[in-house]
């Protein structure tokens, strides 16, 4: 069994044109939700930590078009997440695909 | 029950149920709840929440249907920010730790966040604000039940019980079903005021904190005769009070039948009662109730919108409100603008001491461009009827010489540009500041008429703020001081030749009318609902007995003296009205 309270680390830049927006924030917080480790971001703009499962809390980053995000999972799934994450937000959120 | 006295601005009883505002409009019927009623609170904060997921989701599916995917999207977020557990966690730590009710704490947590948008940089994030508030809103009615209505849409009567009102907010009361009004502060005198009682909403201000005692649906009644306000009544003072409320209504029927006859005293003297308004509309209102003409029209309410009046509009304002007066003559006040909150807020760096500031004729004389452009609309709107001009606030000479000059330039603008206007029309000024008063010989000379105007006279006289109910008490028309004043102004005019009038809330209260006719004045100019019951008195009254009352009244070296004779002689002319 691996370290069950493993933290991991990861910086990924918001590369899509509308940012950190209602519908990327949905995905994001929909995948964060698949994983059971905690989730939390900070932009690399402000102190701020919030939690990566939080809509309200995600949008209140203010995270545009160019910022810097340090995305952290902790948990039995947290390199599993970190990578997932940060793949959706280079991804640009695979915005063209439709929401469920 | 609980009974709560404060300041009564516009008389009547009301009775109805609670609807309590907080200070956005929303209705938040209870702020604090006891420890017991927590868990409930909380069962009903999360059927709020489940509630407002489903009706977003079945909108989404509509709005997906109609509009595609990215307005969807938006509610996407909205039943994110529902489902969102720090959300929640945040609303329900502050009904454990504060005892604030579910409706409370939502409305808390939720103002916080819409600040937080507001102040973000990005116009696309910024606007997330109304989604925060379109959250709120929903989850409050669903916490509220249907008691979070929107006022404009009250399905019953209901009193009004809030913190306070702005004068744009009171302006909207006008049409809904509010009957009667609560406030925790305000002094007597404030536009909300004047607006409550000309529309015959009673209204009692400055009672502390009733609005957080009061609970949305409470019973509630407004007693607008004896200042008092009486929450949660028992059977019989309610009774007690329906059946005050019938025989007010019986006599302000009877006053309006006195609507076609003329204000004369018994021996025949010819008194004229004047409306004051502030809209368009209530000058054929005044006429309703037996006005003889529009003797302060209150121009500064045009600025009550979102943007500031131009020439055009004003001149529609103005001619609407000549042609409402119906041939009689119209008194038009140039803006007195400054010194209240919307001003205060919308245009100028608050002052600290805005009362004594940059304000009324000082402010128009300081913003010519706006002030010709008020006087043009003014001078092309003369031409439809019986117009006369005031400028309100002088304290000296020059600043009336200014504004007349400022006039005449109108006129010659006017002139050039071949547009027409009335050029006849008289030029007459407020006397509303102790400077003019004492000056009252040197100013006379130079206008047309004069008008008494007591609500500030009072205040600089007095060295009172009217809208301060700390020190409320101090504002009284019956104070020796302000008596002594109008009698020489009065007087000073008389010799001089020169029309004067009276234009203060002191004129449409029944005690002051046979002082006031006593000291010479022909002219009153009042709140329209004011004017039948005035009439009554003055009808029923002789001149020389009014002389006596007067005579009388400035012997006495205190106010309370005054007010106690002036009051008990009202009573000896009236005996059945409730005065």
């Amino acid at each position: 069994m691996s370290e069950p309270n493993e933290s991991v680390v990861r910086e990924v830049t918001i590369c899509n044109k509308e940012g950190l927006h209602t519908r990327p924030v949905m995905k994001f917080v929909d995948l964060a939700q698949t994983f059971e480790s905690d989730v939390s971001v900070r932009s690399l703009e402000s102190t701020e930590i919030v939690n990566g499962k939080s809509a309200m809390e995600l949008m209140l980053l203010c995270a545009t078009f160019g910022t810097v995000l340090e995305v952290t999972a902790t948990g039995v799934d947290a390199a599993r997440a970190v990578e997932a994450l940060t793949a959706l937000v280079v991804d640009e959120f695979s915005l063209d695909l439709p929401n469920t | 029950m609980q009974i709560l006295t404060g300041k009564a601005v516009s008389p009547g009883i009301a009775i109805a149920e609670a609807v309590v505002l907080d200070a956005e409009e929303l209705r938040i019927p209870r702020r604090m709840v006891t420890k017991d009623e927590i868990p409930d609170e909380i069962t009903e904060l999360d059927h709020a929440f489940a509630t407002s997921i489903e009706e977003i989701a079945t909108q989404r599916a509509d709005v997906k249907l109609q509009l595609g995917h990215d307005v969807a999207d938006v509610f996407n977020w909205h039943i994110g920010v529902l489902k969102d557990p720090m959300l929640r966690k945040d609303i329900v730590s502050l009904m454990e730790e504060r005892n604030y009710s579910a409706a409370y704490a939502v409305s808390t947590v939720m103002r916080g966040l819409q600040r937080r948008f507001m102040q973000m940089k990005d116009p696309l994030l910024a606007e997330r604000m109304r989604d925060v508030q379109d959250i709120e809103r929903r989850l409050l009615r669903n916490v509220l039940g249907k008691s979070a209505e929107d006022i404009s849409h009250l399905s019953q009567e209901a009193i009004l019980v809030t913190h306070d009102l702005t004068t744009s907010q009171t302006a909207r009361l006008s049409s809904t079903k509010i009957i009667g009004v609560a406030l925790d502060v305000g002094g007597a005198t404030s536009h909300t005021a004047i607006l409550l009682r000309s529309w015959g909403k009673p209204a009692v201000l400055g009672l502390k904190n009733l609005s957080s005692h009061v609970s949305g649906g409470d019973t509630v009644i407004v007693d607008g005769l004896n200042h008092m306000v009486v929450a949660d009544p028992d059977e019989a003072t309610l009774e007690d009070y329906r059946s005050k409320r019938a025989s007010f209504v019986k006599l302000i029927d009877a006053l309006d039948e006195l609507r076609d006859l003329p204000a004369v005293t018994t021996e025949g003297v010819r008194i004229e009662l004047l409306g004051n308004i502030e809209y368009p509309a209530e000058a054929a209102a005044s006429m309703e109730k037996g006005a003889d003409g529009i003797g302060l029209y209150r121009t500064e309410f045009l600025f009550l919108g979102d943007e500031d009046p131009d020439e055009e509009e004003q001149f529609e304002a103005y001619c609407k409100t000549i042609a409402g007066a119906n041939g009689n003559q119209v008194t038009v006040r140039t803006f007195d603008l400054g010194a209240d909150k919307i001003t205060q807020n919308k245009h100028f760096e608050p002052e600290r001491n805005p009362m004594l500031g940059n304000r009324s004729i000082r402010y128009s004389l300081q913003h010519l461009e706006m002030f010709k452009v008020q006087l043009r609309a003014i001078l092309r709107a003369a031409r439809t009827g019986n117009v006369r001009v005031m400028f309100p606030l002088l304290t000296t000479l020059m600043e009336l010489r200014q504004a007349k000059m400022t006039l005449f330039d109108a006129m010659e603008d006017l002139e050039e540009t071949g547009v027409r206007f009335g050029r006849d029309l008289d030029i007459g000024m407020m006397m509303e500041t102790p400077a003019a008063a004492s000056q009252c010989r040197e100013f006379v000379r130079e206008v047309k008429f004069v008008s008494i105007g007591t609500n500030d006279l009072i205040q600089y006289l007095l060295a009172t703020d009217r809208g301060n109910e700390r020190v409320s008490r101090y504002y009284t028309a019956s104070h020796p001081a302000v008596l002594r004043t109008i009698r020489d102004v009065i007087r000073t005019c008389a010799k001089a030749g020169v029309d004067c009038s009276l234009c203060g809330e002191m004129a449409g209260e029944p005690i002051y009318a046979m002082l006031l006719i006593g000291l010479g004045l022909r002219k009153l100019s009042m709140a329209p609902n004011n004017i039948p019951e005035i009439k009554k008195l003055i009808r029923a009254c002789s001149l020389k007995k009014a002389e006596r009352v007067a005579k009388r009244a400035l012997t006495f070296e205190t106010d309370a003296q005054v007010t106690n004779y002036l009051r008990a002689e009202t009573k000896k002319l009236l005996p059945d009205d409730p005065i």
